[in-house]
């Protein structure tokens, strides 16, 4: 019991910062941009958000930020892409490793003087505690979920409202059509550069904000190449979610307790069945095998199971 | 629109074209491929702008910059490839994109409206059907729906019963009937006489890029617009050997090519046979099953039914391979997208067919210098206008591109010869020697296969013209024995039994 | 009055030559931004780095020992994205090159010492070539996604690399890392830190080069990803052709990984997973798939990383530097390369 408990609150608490990225890059990859930068852009966030909650003690100050950097990093990656129609790929792959670079390199360099400029090994005087929630928390298991950061609370509203954006609003519709569509979406006078330039945005401004409540919350320090590849868990969340803001829940949940389960295990030097590395790349052997036999299955008809058909695709107004 | 001209790079697609429409009245405009349809549509609605000439909407001169423009201004257009996104539902579509759409937009009380104006014009759709689950014709109705829910005035409709089928067109006619009666007035673009008769008031016949005639529909017939939209009989002939065909090379038996998404099959057991020295040509708008029959013989789509043989052995369902081996040469429609690869040299395209030979190659290494004196000889031959054989094949004129698909196809040609509107796009003089190329070839021996949309060239090149309509072959007549009015009848539609009716 | 890109009519040579040396430049200048940003001397620090990659000649070696795995990734990778493939799997077939070599050194005893090197190579490339072709068949008969496929199959990988040193195969002292091979089997130096693998690498350059420019394959290949509808009317198999280039990338990946493995850690452990796939991608995309080209941009990609770890010594900088150097060439290049088939246009109002 009380493992099961702690294990979802590793998960909850892991889990924020996957869902804030995941959410970006749905919404990034419904418009038909693909963003392979995750892991790049989380790490400025974090790094973004440390920072300035330790030079400025100011927690929401440290939180914009994180977002802006994040932004400003997906702005670079929509310039390419949208307007250079650069390869998605090798821009996604140039921005992470970009990001990683600077954020290991400004780690060790924007820290206080006093210790040598290095963040490494600063202590954090503000960081988002748990507030727990009386009565709720104590349900049994489940009580883990009303005894979480703020940034978690945020979530239990902004989920459903970005799952009710994609679907239910005009703006979700337009995303969706430039997405799978983006001559139809110009035809009937959607613009899709300012729609897929505005998503991309947003996408690197979450995942920033991921990556701050790493450095924030869940290990509130920073080191380097902290985001530890969940940039990358991220990409592998959106497609087996199948680019559904909702089921991203269900996702990141499995997909951030598998990893909370291996680190658990690892920190107990558990040996069990199933080996602990095992489990750190079954979330990429789960998401690798449900987009083969969905596509597969899928074959003649393109179901709510299929990426957004212009994925990746570049669009060029002229092109009639 | 008045005095409308527009130019394209090398082209003048309209000249001086005038135009008037009249609520509740349906102008057809007629023309072949090339004619300037499209392009004066394309003006109307905003895609293009014209270099001289205006345009009034009800009396008043109109400025449209874009789609939204003639939007707003009650003009709608429904092009060929319909403008849908294939996993959103009915409702979704039609008001994609809509302005005065609130934030949450309130499905219901849209897909109420959508049911309502379905019921006011006869437009039977699900609102929340998904699109790419809906029949063609099902498409096209939500297409109309769209622009009658935007307030479409005036609608314009490119080919619209090309791919529906005759039910689904007697349909549409219900529709038009209805919006008709309100006011609206509609623009079809087409090819087919047939529509025309049926659908138009007034019909306006358009041929490079000019107006010829404009009538009521009730004054003509079929063989009048036959004659308007092709032209005069034969030009001229070009010099040829006497017609003395050989044996059979290419026998089409019976063929079926069925059509996965229902509606009807692209290929209705098709009959036709082709003998050496001999060219067969097909007749028939674009769209009647024509690029099925090339690529069923070529090996590109299966066969469902009956057989293909060549020189007496069975190829059918081969692959493209084997059918290539077999001696079987192909100029395909649409030469950029499938003749060429555009970003590859003048030399390396001609020497696509042949690579595989002793001609370029030793064994699995390409030796370059063959490669080069190959393509050399190809360019020479054919009088391939480039600076050299390295510059890219894309940045060559049309003429030229067709050249060398020619002049590899003809070099390799091992007794079949496929032509598939080859002269489609061309200028005069590209065109002449295409067709010069096709007799050539038929006096050598071989058998050739051209499919065309103009009948004056077929009347002056093929020794046979077999007419396909909707998949099915309506006839075949020696060219000397028949006529313009007789195959323009057999091409929308009409065989012998109803030619009385 | 808007701007607008309109495509060229000829390919300009002169961008393509430009474009990357202005990257260069550019992102020359945006780095020393980033240095002075952060209290350090721009000149001094690029000066470090020269010093670092070419310095003297133990640096230099360094310098081509590292560009070695990246150049075999580079050329890996080009084969696919010839056929417009996106093979961004190459991480993951690097690994298994190294636990196919691994595994042969370390199980295959009734093989004999000579031959143990020879042959972990051979299978290090099957087993990434079997890597490979799994997404590239899944790709050829169901048009299953390539680009996300491959990119999940590298982590599968590298945990599974990962539980093979830390467990299955670790060696019985020391915290993790798989017995060392034989001192037989690792690979001869060339020229002082330089490995034999150079000869492998050379050897690989010309022989792709070969295949992709004077073979009838390699002129299918180029047919199938510059148009493939064009190339079934000539009756090149798209499907087959597909499967073979992905297993011939794998395969040349997994070299990459046995090669390395065998010439420097003389084991499997961690650090295995030491980024040549992904950079191998850049590589690939950079060199226009031309397989000279390869060998100047891997060479110069690596002098990026042994200079930025000499900037760690120098001046005690973050050696990351190099990956941010890295990272800014690509910017301005990817920019860039639309200039190569299309121009800036001005375009006055249109008449009405």
């Amino acid at each position: 019991m009380e493992f099961l408990t702690r294990l979802l609150a590793a998960t909850i608490a892991m889990g924020t910062s996957l869902m804030y990225a995941t959410l970006g890059e749905v919404y990034t990859e419904k418009s038909g941009i693909l963003n392979l930068g995750m892991e790049g852009t989380m790490l400025m966030g974090a790094l973004a958000g440390f920072a300035t909650a330790l030079a400025t003690g100011n927690l929401f100050l440290a939180i914009i930020m994180a977002m802006i950097i994040g932004g400003l990093m997906s702005l670079i990656h929509a310039f390419l892409c949208v307007t250079m129609r650069a390869n998605q790929v090798v821009s996604g792959l140039a921005i992470t490793m970009f990001g990683t670079g600077l954020a290991n390199f400004l780690g060790q360099r924007l820290g206080p003087a006093s210790n040598n400029y290095n963040l490494i090994g600063t202590n954090l005087q503000a960081k988002f505690d748990n507030i727990a929630i009386p009565f709720l928390q104590d349900i049994p298991i489940l009580g883990a979920f009303f005894n979480v950061s703020i940034l978690t609370y945020a979530l239990y509203i902004i989920v459903p409202f970005s799952w009710f954006y994609m679907y239910k609003t005009k703006h979700g519709l337009a995303i969706r059509a430039v997405g799978e569509s983006p001559k139809t979406a110009a035809a009937m006078g959607l613009s899709v550069f300012r729609i897929r330039y505005l998503y991309t945005i947003i996408g690197g401004m979450f995942a920033g904000l991921g990556g701050a409540c790493l450095s924030l919350s869940f290990t509130p320090s920073w080191n380097d190449g902290m985001t530890g590849g969940k940039g990358w868990i991220v990409i592998a969340l959106v497609i087996f979610a199948t680019w559904n803001p909702g089921k991203a829940v269900i996702g990141t949940l499995i997909f951030g307790g598998i990893t909370s389960l291996q680190f658990s295990l690892q920190a107990a030097g558990v040996r069990m069945v199933i080996p602990t590395q095992f489990l750190a790349f079954a979330p990429y052997l789960i998401t690798f095998l449900t987009l083969s036999v969905m596509t597969i299955i899928n074959q003649n008809r393109k179901g709510a199971y299929a990426a957004p058909s212009a994925l990746a695709t570049p669009f060029a107004i002229d092109d009639k | 629109m008045e005095h409308i001209t527009k130019h394209f790079p090398g082209v003048l697609a309209n000249d001086d074209v005038s135009l008037e429409l009249y609520p509740g009245q349906v102008l057809a405009l007629l023309g072949e491929n090339g004619a300037g349809k499209s392009t004066l549509m394309n003006m109307l609605v905003g895609l293009y702008r014209p270099d001289s000439g205006s345009i009034y909407i009800r009396g008043e001169l109109a400025e449209i910059h874009s789609p939204q423009d003639s939007m707003a201004l009650g003009v709608g257009m429904i092009h060929q490839e319909f403008k849908l996104v294939g996993n959103m539902t009915v409702a979704e579509n039609i008001v994609l994109g809509l302005k005065e759409l609130s934030f949450v937009p309130n499905m219901d009380e849209i897909r109420s409206r959508i049911r309502e104006l379905s019921k006011r014009y006869g437009l039977q759709v699900d609102p929340n059907a998904v699109i790419h689950n809906l029949s063609v014709g099902e498409q096209q109705r939500v297409e109309i729906l769209k622009l009658v829910y935007r307030g479409a005035d005036i609608l314009i409709l490119d080919e619209p019963t090309a791919v529906l089928t005759p039910g689904e067109s007697r349909d549409l006619n219900e529709i038009l009937k209805i919006m008709l009666s309100e006011g609206k007035s509609a623009i079809f673009i087409t090819h087919k006489m047939d529509e025309v008769i049926e659908f138009s008031h007034k019909v306006q016949v358009l041929r490079r890029g000019k107006t010829v005639n404009t009538c009521d529909t009730t004054t003509v017939t079929p063989k009048d617009l036959a004659n308007m939209m092709v032209g005069r009989d034969v030009l001229f002939s070009l010099d040829r050997c006497p017609y003395n065909p050989g044996g059979v090379k290419l026998k089409i038996d019976h063929v079926t090519v069925s059509n996965p998404l229902g509606n009807r099959p692209y290929l209705d057991d098709v009959s036709l046979e082709v003998h050496r020295g001999e060219i067969v040509g097909i007749a028939g708008v674009a769209g009647n099953g024509q690029t099925q029959l090339t690529d069923a013989i070529t090996g590109l789509v299966p066969i469902s039914a009956g057989t293909i043989q060549i020189d007496g052995r069975n190829m059918t369902n081969a692959t493209p391979l084997q059918i290539i081996r077999a001696g079987v040469s192909h100029i395909p429609a649409d030469r950029g997208a499938n003749g060429i690869v555009g970003d590859m040299s003048v030399g390396d395209n001609l020497a696509m067919k042949k690579y595989r030979t002793k001609e370029i190659s030793k064994g699995m290494v390409i030796k370059r210098s063959f490669l080069r004196a190959f393509a050399d000889k190809l360019i020479q031959a054919f009088v391939i206008k480039t600076p050299d054989q390295d510059t890219c094949v894309k940045f060559l004129s049309g003429g030229n591109i067709q050249k060398t698909i020619l002049a590899r196809e003809i070099d390799s040609c091992g007794g079949v010869l496929i032509a598939v509107y080859p002269s489609r796009g061309l200028d005069v003089g590209a065109t002449e020697a295409v067709r010069q190329n096709l007799i050539l070839q038929r006096d050598k021996g071989n058998a050739i296969l051209l499919i065309s949309e103009e009948l004056d060239e077929l009347q002056m090149v093929a020794d046979k013209i077999a007419v396909m309509f909707e998949g099915r072959i309506m006839g075949i007549r020696n060219v000397k024995e028949t006529n313009t009015e007789e195959l323009g009848l057999m091409m929308a539609g009409h065989t012998e039994a109803r030619r009385d009716a | 009055m808007r701007i607008a890109l309109e495509k060229r009519d000829s390919k300009s040579r002169k961008m393509a030559v430009i474009i990357p040396l202005a990257s260069f430049v550019i992102s020359l200048i945006l780095g020393a931004l980033v240095l002075a940003a952060s209290r350090s001397n721009p000149l001094q620090a690029y000066q470090a780095m020269f010093n670092g990659a070419f310095g003297n000649a133990r640096r230099f070696q360094y310098t081509i020992v590292e560009a070695l795995p990246l150049l075999m990734c580079g050329l890996g990778v080009g084969i696919a994205f010839r056929l417009k493939f996106w093979n961004i799997g190459a991480e993951g077939q690097y690994v298994w090159g190294a636990i196919g070599i691994t595994w042969v050194m370390q199980f295959w005893k009734f093989v004999p010492i000579p031959m143990l090197l020879p042959i972990g190579l051979l299978v290090g490339m099957i087993l990434g070539a079997l890597w490979a072709g799994v997404p590239g068949f899944l790709k050829a008969q169901w048009s299953v996604d390539e680009t996300l496929t491959t990119l999940m199959l590298n982590y599968v990988a590298i945990g599974l690399a990962e539980y093979l040193y830390i467990n299955a195969w670790k060696a019985p002292f020391g915290n993790m890392g798989t017995p060392e091979f034989p001192r037989e089997t690792w690979l001869p130096p060339v020229w002082g830190k330089v490995h034999s693998g150079i000869y492998i690498a050379l050897a690989l350059v010309v022989i792709l080069y070969f295949l992709l420019y004077k073979t009838r394959w390699g002129f299918e290949l180029n047919m199938i990803g510059k148009n493939p509808r064009a190339a079934r009317y000539q009756g090149v198999s798209i499907k087959k052709n597909i499967v073979i280039a992905m297993l011939l990338s794998g395969a040349i990946c997994g070299l990459a990984g046995s090669v390395n493995t065998a010439a420097i850690a003389h084991r499997l452990t961690r650090g295995v997973d030491g980024g040549y796939g992904f950079t191998g991608i850049i590589i690939a995309w950079m060199s226009g798939l031309n397989p000279f080209a390869s060998i100047l941009v891997a060479f110069v990609m690596a002098a990026l990383t042994t200079g930025a770890d000499a900037l760690q010594i120098a001046m005690r900088l973050p050696e990351s530097m190099g990956e941010v150097l890295q990272g800014l060439v690509l910017i301005p290049l990817l920019a860039g390369s639309i200039f190569v088939e299309h121009r800036l246009v001005i375009i006055k109002k249109e008449a009405v």
